[in-house]
């Protein structure tokens, strides 16, 4: 019987010929991630070794990523405690893969560890942050857990008691028309599956439109997986995986490209074709409440965001810059953009898209996650509606629970920010 | 037997459950202080400390859903809550069994705040409505976890193990 891609990575990371959905196996990890939160996993680490009278030292410190995002420059002394508790640690236990507040080499941890290519097919990743789903992008099963389990994967290098997921397969056919991109297909899917519709199992990407979708695209998709209950996403990697390793990630070896097997068992198969989907919205307060846009068109927006881990790289920024370019942000509604890393920063004002931005009025903020979860700046107002190209819109997600919040494309995030209302970027001939 | 004290209904999202705008607070002997804060009277009575432990939350489906942020179960655990759900989101499910906060997976759970349950290893009865649901086990992959009290003593356990003086 064959294998999927899960199954695959899990077998061989247990040290098994085979595994099946359902077996309980304990992967060795390859990389660890966190980000502020790793100040409460420092504790339940240190915790572990209480009493023992054994020295805290982590299984490999060349394995742990720690990437400040969060909360970046700290909004708080609170912050900058976590903060200083992280940096003390890290120098303490020798961990290389930091990524401390900076200009150069700082960001969103889901856009750092494709970047500095942390991330490699094939391996098991794991990260105190749910959408560590996003590096399936790059053919890894990568999955998220919390403070707790992390701090055993720190003194173990192993996850404990992991239950092979089964797997949904879903076939992407067609292409996608202008103005509709990888994040109205995983918004539909979303709608689709509804929040707990994959809840235990990993999404695997297949088709035409995965394969010709760029690994920034991918990114989003996977992303996005855990708001359909997904333990991951996974994209089988391919000429493109290497091209992205290669040219944006520095990778010098050449990675196996492990895939599934073609008589590989699926829980559920799913064909989507893009070419017919139009921009896709999801509207308060739940992520599968998902319309097709012409539902919303007219909704008057406060707040519009680009950005985070979903959709803050370049090719997002192009887009919104190709249609902002001599705009202006409507009167009565604010546009704030934070790139998804410094890299891509300096990137977007390279090419001078920073420019196009702040001249239509849009304010350009650092590198991080604060906007998306209401934690750092941009927080709404009461009866404020937000529309952003992040990922979640739960009450009180972007810092007020009476306010709302909308999710898009950055299509039409910025054909919106023109106009001050949910716009169709189709329509306005951009 | 004990009291429903809160209902909620499907997919409540870690943001409900402790928003992230109290992420900085990490410690679980402060978390409980903002559980359910934008509940502004169901969260001042987990501040007076007015639920004794084992007080029941009942929740419909994918309950958790949402971040991986662990203050979302410590914050339940504090005040020793028992969430009896339809089902539970993976990672809050996670967490919730690593550090010791007791959850009831019962499908087809019906009941009221108000309402009295008991809780046994195959059912939930509901002593107000006289009605009793089944329950699902929890993953036996966890078991071990479970009965060792939480993640943490589990893993100093192996941890002494490994050193040959467990």
């Amino acid at each position: 019987m064959g294998m999927t891609m899960v199954e695959k990575i899990l077998a061989r990371a247990s040290g098994q010929s085979a595994v099946k959905a359902g077996d309980v196996v304990e992967p060795k990890v390859d990389l660890a991630m966190s980000h502020e939160n790793g100040a409460l996993v420092i504790n339940q680490f240190n915790e572990i070794y209480k009493d023992t009278g054994l020295e805290a030292r982590v299984w490999d410190p060349s394995r742990i990523a720690i990437i400040f995002d969060h909360r970046v420059p700290a909004e708080s002394s609170k912050t900058a405690g976590n903060q200083k508790k992280i940096r003390d640690f890290v120098a303490r236990q020798g961990i290389t893969k930091f990524h401390d507040i900076r200009g150069d080499g700082g960001g969103i941890c889901h856009q750092i560890l494709p970047e500095f290519g942390y991330v490699r097919p094939g391996k098991v990743v794991v990260g105190t942050d749910s959408h560590t789903t996003s590096h399936g992008a790059l053919g890894a099963f990568s999955f998220g857990i919390g403070a707790t389990e992390m701090a055993a994967v720190w003194a173990l290098g192993k996850v404990l008691n992991v239950e092979v997921p089964g797997t949904i397969k879903v076939v992407c056919e067609g292409k996608f028309k202008r103005h509709v991109s990888p994040k109205d297909l995983i918004l539909h899917l979303v709608g689709k599956l509804t929040a707990e519709g994959a809840n235990f199992k990993v999404i695997e990407f297949h088709g035409p439109a995965i394969e010709s979708m760029p690994t920034s695209g991918r990114l989003v998709i996977c992303n996005m997986t855990v708001e359909a209950g997904a333990t991951s996403g996974i994209v089988p990697p391919d000429a493109e995986t290497l091209r992205y390793l290669k040219e944006e990630a520095g990778v010098t070896e050449v990675p196996e490209l492990l895939g599934p097997d073609a008589d590989a068992v699926y829980d559920q198969v799913i064909t989507i074709n893009v070419s017919k989907l139009q921009p896709q919205i999801a509207c308060p307060h739940t992520v599968d409440n998902v319309k097709p846009i012409k539902a919303v068109l007219g909704v008057k927006i406060n707040q519009i965001v680009i950005g985070s881990c979903t959709n803050g790289r370049l090719d997002d920024l192009a887009i919104a810059a190709k249609i902002l370019k001599g705009k202006k942000v409507a009167k009565g509604t604010r546009m704030l953009i934070f790139p998804a890393s410094t890299r891509i920063y300096l990137q977007a004002l390279k090419k001078g898209y920073v420019a196009a931005f702040m001249e239509a009025g849009a304010v350009v903020m650092n590198s991080g996650c604060g906007p998306c979860l209401g934690v750092h700046q941009g927080a709404l107002a009461d009866g404020d509606v937000a529309l952003a190209t992040t990922n979640r819109n739960f009450k009180g997600r972007m810092g007020n629970p009476n306010a709302e919040v909308y999710l898009c494309s950055p299509a039409v995030a910025a054909a919106s920010a023109i106009t001050g209302v949910i716009t169709d970027p189709r329509k306005r001939g951009e | 037997m004990a009291n429903v004290v809160f209902k909620v209904g499907d997919d409540v999202s870690t943001d409900i459950i402790y928003p992230g705008r109290f992420m900085a607070t990490v410690l679980p002997t402060e978390t409980p202080q903002y559980a359910f804060i934008d509940y502004p009277e169901f969260n001042a009575r987990i501040k007076k400390n007015e639920f004794p432990k084992g007080s029941i939350i009942v929740a419909g489906k994918n309950f958790g859903c949402g971040s991986s942020r662990e203050q979302a179960a410590s914050c339940l655990k504090g005040p020793d809550f028992v969430v009896v759900a339809r089902n539970f989101s993976r990672i809050f499910m996670q967490n919730a069994i690593n550090l010791g906060l007791k959850m009831v997976i019962c499908p087809t759970i019906e009941a009221n705040e108000g309402d009295d349950l008991e809780i046994t290893a195959e059912q939930v009865v509901n002593q107000t409505s006289g009605k009793s649901f089944p329950l699902i086990p929890m993953p036996k992959a966890r078991q071990a976890i479970i009965d060792a009290g939480g993640l943490i003593p589990f893993t100093r356990k192996l941890v002494l193990e490994a050193q040959g003086r467990g």
